[in-house]
Parts: C-alpha cells; structure tokens; sequence
C-alpha cells in the first residue's frame, strides 16, 4: 500500500523540520537587517530632535541712554552690559569664581544677539530691557532636560552650583525653550550652541549644482552614442567595460584625482564647490551613464524605425523619437546618481572641503563645505552638544534623499505607465 | 516631385551637421576612458616620485607605518618609515569582519526573498533593504562611533574583554550591514537567472524546497554568488568614512577584531587633511596608497564582472 | 459524467480484464485545475492502469500537461493554480491535507520536456535521489545502486568510464535517458513523462522509446506526448485530451484505428490539432 503521508519513511520528519528551520533562517537575516535600520534611525533621529529645540535665558538688560548711546549704539560693551545684568539677577553670586560660572551660562554669543536685537529694533533703547539670549550648550543640556542629577557632580558637565542657578532661572520662567531657527540660518561655529547648517547646506547645492550642470551633458551624451550610434567594436567594447569598472573604483580614490589633477596641474582653487563638483560629476557619471542607456534600451525600436522610414536621417529619428521618450528615465538616473553625490564625503575631504566656514558661501569659486562634511566634522567635535547638531544634520541630509529618491521614483512611474 | 524623377543618391541636406552631433557625444563617451587614464596617470606619477624618497620594497613589505615619526633626523628623505603591512592587516581585517556579517545575513536574505516571500512581502522588504544602500556612509560612520562601538565595548567589558573605543569590530560590524544590500541584490538576480528546469527536476524527485535550494540552486549559481561576493568585498576594502569615523589611526599588525586597526583609506585621509607640503614623502604617500587601492580593487572588479558576465551567458 | 466524456465504465473496464481490482490504480473523478479565473480542465474522469504505458495526447494548450502535473502535484508550484476533485494513485488520495508532497514525488517521478540534468557529475546526477532520501547507507551500495539504475535507463555502457563528468557534457538524448536513470534510482512506483524525445533528434527518440517499453514492466508510466506516432509505438492506453475535456480514452489501438469520437477522428487524421 503506498502511502503519500510524511509516515512513509525518506526521514520525512527531520527534513521537514530543516525545511522548516532554513525558512525561519531567511527571515531572521531580514529581520536582522531592518532591525538595524530602525534602530540606526530611531537612535538618530531621537538624538537630532533636541539640536531642534534651542534653550533661551531672559536677560534685563538696561538700555538707558547713560549705559548705551542711542546715536552710537555700536560703540557700547555689550558684554560687559550683559555681566552687569547677570550680576543684578543673581546678587547673591560673589566670587570670581563663582561670577564666571554665572556668565558661562549664556552663550559667547549673546552680546551679539542683544547688539542685533537692537539694532533691529531701535525702540527697545530708553530704559531696562527683558530680552531672551541663547543659553550656553551645556546650560541647554540642563534646561531640555538631559542632564542625570543622579550621577555623581564630576561625572557631568554641568556642576551642583550651576543647576541652583538654572533652578532659579527656570522656576522664574527666565528659561525656555523655542525652535531652534538659528539652526538652519546660519553657518558653522565654533560654539555648539549657534552653529547652523546654512553654510554647508549651500556649500552642498553650489557643490550639486556644478555636478549637475558637467554630469548629466556628458551622461547623457555618452549614454545615446553607446546606446545608438557606437559601431560595435574592441573601442566600444573598452568604453562599457571601462564605464563598469569606474562604478566600482573607491570614492576615495576619485578624490585623490581631484587633488593631483583639478588642483595640482589646473591649479583650481581649493576647497571649493566648482572642485567638488567636478570630482562628483567624474563619480556620478557611470551612475547617469548606466541609468540612461537601461532608459533608451526601453524605447521601442519600432519609433525609432518609424521615423527613419519617414526619410528622417539617423540623428533626428534618435533625438526627435527617442530621447524624448527616455527622459524621464534618464532623469531618474540624474536624481539618484544626484543623491549619491549628496551624501558623498571622502572625496570632497581630499580637496579640502573640509575647511572651518561661517559665512554662508554665493559662489562656486568661494571656500565652502558640504553637509557630510559638516556632519564628519561636527561628528569629531568633543562638545557634547554637537553630537545633537550632527544627529540633527543627518536628519536633513536623510529628508533631502529621501525627497530626491521620491522624486525619482515617481518619475519612474510615470515612465511606466506610458506603454 | 509630382513628375519629376525620383532621386535616391544624395540629398542636399548638410551631412556634417548630424557629424558634428555624433563626433560630440562620442567624446562625451570618451570623458570615461580620459578619467580612468586620469586616476592611473595622477596615482602612478605621484607614485613614481614617492619611490625616488621611499624604496619600493620598503613600502610593500614594511611592517611598519609611520610617517610622521624620523628613524634618524639626519637622514635625508626619511620622515618616517612606510610599511604598508599593517594597512593591509587593518584593511583586511574590517573588511573580513564586515563580509562575516554581510554574506550570511545577505546571502539568506536573497535566497528568502527569490525562493520564498511572496511578491506583497518582495515589493516592500526589497525597497526596504535598498535603503540600507541609499544611506550615506557618513551617517554609518557616526552610528558606529555613537551607539556601537560603546555598545561592543560595554558588552566586552561584562565579559572581562579588553576592547579598544575604536575596535575593529565596530567599524566592521556596520560596514557589513552596510553592504548586506550589495550582496543580496545581487545574489538575487544571480538566484533568480538558475533555469526553473533545475529547480523542477529536484523537486520533481521529491526534495524539499530546501534541500533543492542547498544542492541544486546554490551549487549552479555558485560562481555568480562568488562574483558578487568578490564585488561587495572590494567595496568594503575601498569604503573611506565609516572606519575614519570609526576605526583606529595607528597602524597594528593584529588580528584582534577588539583592537583598533586603522585602514589603507584612513590613512590617505590622514596623511592628506590638513596643511601639508606637496612633495614630502609623508604627502606622496597618499598616492602610492591610492595606486595600491586602485589596483586591489581593480582586480577585484575586473574579475567579478568577469565572473558575472560569463555564469549570464551560460544560462541565457 | 458530461456528456461528451467517455465514462469509465463505457471504456473498456479494467475491473473486467483483472476482477481483483477494484480502483484503477492512477484514477481521476471530476478533476479540475483553475489557474486563477481560468479553468483549465474540467471534470476528468481517468483510469489508468498498473504497469501500463498511457499516453496522453491533444492539440496544444488542451490540459494533457496540466493533468499530467497534477498527479505528483507540480501544479502547487504555481501560486494560483488550484485543483478541485478527487485524484488518488492507489486508493491513496493525492490532494488529502495529509499528504506530503516530497513523500508523494519521491514516488512518483516526472521526467520533463527538456533534459535537465543537475550540474553535476554523472554519478552525483544519479545519486542525487538517493542521498535526499537517505535510501543508501553504504558507499558500495550507492555505487551499485548508480549503475543498476544506468543499466534500468541503458546509459550504463556509454557512461560507465567517466561517470565524474559533467552530466551536462552528455548529448541531449544521453541526458534525457540521465534523467530517466535518475528517476527511477529512487524506485518511484510512478513516472510521469511530459513529452520527453520533443527536444531529441529521431536516433535518440528511438532509444529512449525503447527504454521506456522496457520501463512497462516495473513502473506504470504516464506519457504527454505530441506525437501521435509516439503515442501508438509506445503506449497500451490512449487517452485524447481536446479543450480542457477528457473526449475518449481506450486502448491505443482502438483509438487509433476506430475511436468513438468524431473529435478524435478530426485530430488523428489532422482536421484539429
């Protein structure tokens, strides 16, 4: 009697249960690897959230015409006005000790945003003030709440006379937190507290922009000569295997030809997004490359054969029936080998983006930095504070991908849907 | 031409303007090539006037890297010594690290999704994974030092481990996830390209879909699943931020994945961040690391896609 | 019944040539097979006999491959094909909840279109069977278990001084009767074959024809073949498959010298097909 059930001998049980165990196996290494990805943007994303949240200390300031002179506002201590006001808060507060600790609890920057706040509104001047300052990084940690009182006073930044100090403050709501616009506003410092993005952020689009405007050209022409005209023979043959190889060639290394070539033999001038740019464009061109032919493979061959019966020569069936088509395709391979350049770092070190900038750069030919940069450097900083600011930055980098791989994806959809 | 004779031999449209069109997008197409001759060309002549200042046999068989420190202050041309040994040890070692997490997890990954998942689960853990891809190695490399390299050390240390803040297994650990995607993209269509026949025939015996898995379709996409592997492992040879974010800067012949080894990439970066001169040998040095690099992965890439092309056509 | 089908017991009835029987050994009541929405057969009723060779034939896309798999249940490797009816080999029910299918191919065999040899050795080819099913303890009695089963597919003498090539270096008919040895190794008490000579030149079709008559004896055989030829050379029973319908099944000869069926006399004389 034949018998079809897993009784009928072959070891049917214990390979039922190896068949088992191998698909639990498959998905435990998926599982494993989202895990790694949730856990990655959660830690990040939890950590960056504070750098969004800035903490703020309500300073009365007098700005009588005997402490500032209103035809000369430029010319007064701001600095040693705000002391003067601290020193009023707290008159408790006696040694010099003591008294720096009291100051170190506003940002270096202060002064200056009391300066500006004046200069923007002129009618503050005449008599005390209340205005809010930036507090200082480790002022914040306490004030948003990051600071473990539990732990013994050497093993935190912030020591038990400060927080009496900051207890005071708060339980006088002359501490609170807002939105953190200086953030996106302005450009790097050496002070965690103030340093923004602004500065790389621009750095980075200059950077893309000049990637962009050499890449996408020569991807594109490269890309419908291979694809269209090229005669097939051992030059074309080195060319494809040549644009396969590039892909894979370290970025690294892409780098180091940016240093000995665009800024040793051409003598370009360093750190800038004209350099950078062009090291990414070198980088993203087998990308666009790649993409691009995958785009004019999928016209049908039928358009192109249409028109060349109409008596259309060669050039015009190809840019009049088939590049259309196969530009959304090609776009999509714009925007990812775009969003691979955005996150690149290691070349743009080897050019010297990596330099300290503050000012928000306007053209390609001015030192700047990138946002990865930005993010590797802040990352590197010992200031606890930073590490918030570089969380936070690679949030932004994130939204930017993230937008950009949208955008291509839906391009591709589009695409799609068209046959 | 209503009455007129049909001419079919020229036309008196300009040819050379269409020419003109081609002969400019074929030297788009030529940029490739002028960038490949531009890395070698670069790398080797910097290279060249390296090994005028440091002997060659110095540089591929030291055991020792150094650059910054003088062996004798007198002697001319030595700033330090640049044994390359140790670059290659740490490179090797992350490297072999990161593929120790990333074939498994890629390879199973892969075979999971080709030959079990349904296509709902394939069309959103595929993306998923792709993700893993699309994120810069920056933000790796800062995940690395913030969460796991603390995380290894705190865990070493409850087992009594002595393990260094930038040990060689953090920085590997992530590469690899990194990577994982690399891997099993690959490994798919390698997967996907063994003829259904094959998968038919051993089921049709009676093998479970494992063991067909196991002995039939692993074996007959072997030589594409060892391509691939040859791919992702010259990719984390070549990665740059994570192991200069994570990994060590001193060079240390070791095989311990708890110590800090720095990296052929970290040293590059190192040497050449920062003011420098450009003829010292400590600068040059940057580039016959970079040729060395260029070369090693090279190799690498030449034969997996060698490999590749060659398992496609024999099932195509 | 449907009209059009010749029922069981309108065909000549394997209960009267052998009284002791009391189920067809293979046999099919209203079988259907859906591929999604699309049904493709419709209510089969088959017998097939013990140690017979039946072949199944029918123009292209009328379900003889469907049916075919949907003995040892290959159709489950397609998502959304789904088998309605009652099929059982041996009084066993095939598309019981309890049934295995790796239990259920390990003895019922198929043999496909196109030579499918493992990349392997010609040995490990063989083997193959038998160390999934862990049939052989010994090294020695694999061997002689290789070669019997060679010799069971006449391969052996070709073969026999280079078993560790590739089995892919055969020609296609060599590989074709490879993959036959390599079925019947595990001593399945079914196999199927789904037009296995349509990749093969008429030389090696004639030795692999010859091979399965010799096959008759120990296994029953079910065979899809195209080749009407094929069909009366080899086969003792006749079944003709038109449109998802079984039209008439029967002994090959009265098929093909006198079948009841219009339809099938439109097909044999090559009115439809």
């Amino acid at each position: 009697m034949i018998n079809f059930t897993q009784d009928a001998g072959f070891g049917l049980r214990g390979r039922n249960k190896s068949e088992k165990r191998f698909q639990w196996a498959g998905r435990g290494a998926i599982a494993i690897s989202l895990a790694f990805l949730v856990i990655m943007f959660f830690s990040i994303i939890s950590t960056g959230l504070g750098a969004l949240q800035q903490s703020q200390i309500a300073v009365t300031v007098d700005l009588s015409a005997e402490e500032v002179d209103p035809e000369n506002v430029g010319d007064t201590s701001f600095n040693s006005l705000l002391k003067k006001s601290l020193r009023n808060a707290f008159p408790e507060v006696e040694s010099r000790k003591d008294k720096k600790r009291l100051y170190g609890l506003v940002s270096t920057e202060a002064a200056f945003e009391i300066e500006r706040q004046i200069t923007q509104d002129p009618s503050l001047l005449g008599g005390p003030q209340t205005l809010w300052v930036t507090a200082s990084d480790d002022a914040d940690l306490y004030i948003s709440g990051q600071v473990d009182t539990d732990l013994p006073e050497k093993q935190r930044r912030v020591s038990d006379a400060e927080i009496a100090l900051l207890d005071k403050l708060m339980a006088s709501g002359a501490a609170r937190e807002t939105f953190n616009k200086g953030f996106f506003t302005s450009g790097d410092s050496r002070e965690p507290e103030i340093a923004g993005i602004l500065s790389a952020l621009m750095g980075s689009f200059l950077t893309l922009l000049v990637c962009f405007v050499l890449s996408f050209p020569l991807g594109i022409g490269a890309a419908i000569y291979l694809e269209e005209f090229a005669p097939k023979n051992r030059m074309s043959d080195l060319i494809e295997v040549n644009i396969n190889n590039l892909a894979a060639v370290p970025s690294i290394v892409f780098g180091l030809l940016g240093l000995a070539i665009f800024l040793g033999y051409l003598g370009l001038p360093r750190s800038t997004p004209l350099v950078g740019g062009m090291v990414l464009a070198l980088m993203t061109l087998p990308t666009i490359i790649i993409a691009s032919r995958a785009a004019l493979r999928s016209v049908p061959p039928s358009f192109k054969e249409a028109a060349l019966a109409l008596g259309a020569t060669p050039v015009q069936a190809v840019f009049h029936h088939v590049v259309p088509v196969a530009m959304p395709g090609m776009l999509t391979g714009a925007i990812v080998g775009m969003a691979q350049a955005l996150g690149e770092t290691a070349p743009l070190l080897m050019i010297g983006m990596v330099a300290f900038i503050v000012d928000v750069p306007t053209s390609v030919l001015e030192p700047a930095t990138a946002l990865p940069v930005q993010i590797f450097l802040w990352a590197d900083a010992p200031e606890r504070a930073f590490t918030e600011k570089t969380a936070a930055a690679i949030i932004v980098l994130l939204t930017f991908l993230i937008l950009m791989n949208l955008i291509a994806i839906l391009l591709r959809r589009k695409l799609e849907t068209r046959f | 031409m209503p009455d007129g004779t049909l001419i079919i031999t020229r036309s008196d449209r300009p040819r050379w303007r269409d020419n003109i069109i081609i002969g400019i997008m074929a030297a788009a197409a030529g940029v490739a090539i002028l960038v490949t001759l531009g890395i070698v060309l670069s790398l080797v002549f910097e290279t060249i006037i390296f090994f005028e200042k440091v002997s060659i046999t110095n540089f591929l068989f030291g055991l020792e890297w150094s650059p910054q420190t003088a062996i004798r202050a007198d002697q001319v041309g030595a700033e330090g010594s640049f044994g390359v040994i140790p670059l290659i040890n740490g490179t090797l070692l992350i490297s072999a690290i990161a593929m120790a997490v990333a074939t498994p997890l890629g390879l199973t990954s892969a075979i999971y999704l080709s030959e079990y998942a349904s296509k709902r689960a394939r069309d959103w853990v595929k993306p998923a994974l792709e993700i893993l891809a699309g994120i810069p190695t920056v933000v790796y490399g800062f995940f690395a030092a913030l969460t796991v390299a603390p995380f290894i050390r705190m865990t070493g240390g409850q087992f009594g481990l002595e393990v260094a803040s930038e040990s060689a297994l953090a920085a590997g650990m992530v590469m690899g996830i990194m990577i994982v995607p690399l891997i099993s993209s690959l490994s798919d269509d390698v997967i996907n390209a063994v003829p259904q026949s094959l998968r038919d025939a051993s089921l049709g015996m009676g093998a479970t879909h494992s063991e067909t898995i196991r002995k039939v379709v692993m074996p007959a996409a072997l030589p594409g699943i060892a391509g691939s592997l040859l791919l992702a492992t010259s990719r984390a040879i070549g990665e740059t931020m994570i192991v200069l974010m994570a990994a060590g800067l001193a060079a240390k012949m070791s095989l311990n994945p708890l110590d800090a080894v720095t990296t052929i990439t970290v040293q590059i970066v190192a040497l050449l961040t920062g003011d420098q001169e450009f003829d010292s040998a400590k600068t040059l040095s940057a580039f016959a690391l970079g040729l060395l690099l260029f070369i090693l992965t090279l190799i690498m890439n030449v034969i997996a896609l060698r490999i590749v092309k060659k398992y496609r056509e024999q099932y195509d | 019944m449907k009209q059009m089908t010749i029922t069981p017991a309108a065909a000549p009835d394997p209960r009267k040539e052998n009284p002791a029987m009391e189920q067809a050994f293979i046999q099919a009541r209203g079988a259907d097979v859906f591929y999604g929405d699309k049904q493709a057969l419709f209510g089969i009723d088959l017998d097939i006999e013990e140690k017979r060779v039946t072949s199944l034939i029918g123009p292209s896309g009328c379900g003889k491959s469907t049916f075919l798999r949907a003995i040892n249940r290959m159709n489950d490797l397609i998502p959304i094909c789904r088998f309605d009816g009652s099929l059982t080999i041996d009084g066993q029910e095939v598309y019981d909840p309890a049934v295995d299918v790796v239990a259920l191919r390990a003895q019922v065999g198929m043999v496909f279109q196109k030579p499918n040899p493992f990349p392997k050795s010609i040995f490990e080819n063989v083997a193959y069977g038998l160390k999934i099913h862990g049939m052989t303890p010994s090294k020695s009695e694999m061997a002689d278990r290789v070669e019997w089963s060679l010799k069971s597919a006449g391969l052996w003498d070709e073969v026999a001084d280079r078993l560790d090539q590739p089995g892919n270096s055969l020609s296609g008919g060599q590989q074709q009767r490879l993959c036959i040895a390599r079925t019947v190794a595990v001593a399945p008490k079914v196999i199927l074959m789904d037009e296995p000579c349509s990749a093969l030149d008429p030389i090696a079709t004639a030795k692999v024809e010859d091979l399965i008559d010799s096959l008759r004896e120990h296994y029953t055989i079910v065979i899809v073949t195209h080749s009407m030829q094929q069909a009366a050379r080899i086969s003792q029973r006749t079944a003709f498959f038109h449109l998802g319908k079984l039209i008439e099944v029967g002994n090959t000869k009265d098929i093909f010298t006198n079948p009841r069926e219009e339809q099938t006399q439109n097909y044999i004389t090559g009115r439809i097909g």
